[in-house]
């Protein structure tokens, strides 16, 4: 099962990528992020079954990064969001001039 | 590895039952306007994944991803989603031109394409010294008698004690830079 687990991996981290470069709202680029560390996660636990337990060692720190990167991601988005009023990336052009 | 109760061919269906599912779930959530129900199809996937780790003999792995994924950081989205109010046909509409869709399906399948390529059945194989394959299942069979949560515990608090500390000072910094990005200034300067 393996080599099903890396397959499948490697397809749900492509698409958070195409979630990534295809929607324009901020909060779901957030969850297609979150979708890709999930995908590596299980590349890593499937991998884990051949090297021993250092890779599920290695799957808690990056929850422990995802609910990290989560918090300070959607401060930033509230704080973005009393400014602008939108959570479209279109629309939050500041840096532009 | 383990050996595990499953019969071969229900482990098998299980597996793909599973996997299928996480797939589906995937593309449905990359693909709903609504950021409520992409929130949901994306806690499906997790739960779907949940239950692949405890198919590859992670069952604590399995767990906290129950609980610290599906149960904490997706409420705190839902909670943001909620918050802002983000409902509006205005918001909907939020998918890239044609061109930009075209451009990022490709690059996606591109990408696709290579990791597929590197993931194939002689590569892995390849990469995987034949004493370290031995030394693992050697140590695996050694471990089950520590139950399922040893084996993590012990490499986890010896071997990567300095990342765990340090992950108690990244969780203190993301904290405080929460509280103070989420503060409401009164005295706007």
């Amino acid at each position: 099962m393996l080599v099903e687990a890396l397959a499948l991996s490697a397809v749900l981290f492509s698409i958070g990528v195409v979630g990534v470069l295809t929607r324009r709202n901020a909060i779901i680029l957030f969850m297609c992020v979150e979708l890709m560390l999930n995908a590596v996660n299980l590349s890593f636990v499937a991998l884990s079954t051949l090297y021993g337990a250092a890779g599920q060692v290695f799957v808690v720190f990056t929850m422990t990064v995802a609910a990290a990167e989560a918090a300070v991601g959607l401060a930033i988005i509230i704080a973005i969001f009393r400014h602008v009023k939108t959570v479209n990336l279109q629309n939050i052009n500041l840096l532009k001039g | 590895m383990q050996p595990n109760l499953f019969h071969p061919l229900a482990y098998t269906f299980t597996f793909y039952f599973f996997g299928l599912t996480a797939l589906a779930s995937a593309v449905a959530f990359v693909t709903r306007k609504s950021p409520v129900a992409a929130a949901m199809w994306l806690v499906n996937v997790m739960f779907c994944l949940a239950g692949l780790y405890v198919m590859l003999d992670a069952q604590f792995i399995g767990a906290i991803q129950v609980l610290v994924y599906t149960g904490a950081i997706m409420v705190v989205f839902l909670f943001v989603i909620m918050l802002l109010n983000l409902g509006h046909v205005s918001d909907l509409l939020d998918a890239r031109g044609k061109w930009g869709q075209l451009i990022g399906l490709f690059l996606g399948l591109g990408l696709l394409a290579e990791v597929m390529a590197l993931n194939r059945h002689n590569t892995i194989e390849r990469m995987i010294p034949p004493d370290l394959a031995a030394k693992a299942a050697e140590a695996a069979s050694r471990s089950a008698a520590g139950g399922v949560i040893g084996p993590i515990a012990a490499p986890l608090f010896k071997e990567y004690l300095l990342a765990f500390e340090l992950t108690s000072i990244l969780l203190l910094a993301a904290i405080v830079g929460a509280v103070v990005l989420g503060k409401r200034r009164t005295n706007a300067r």
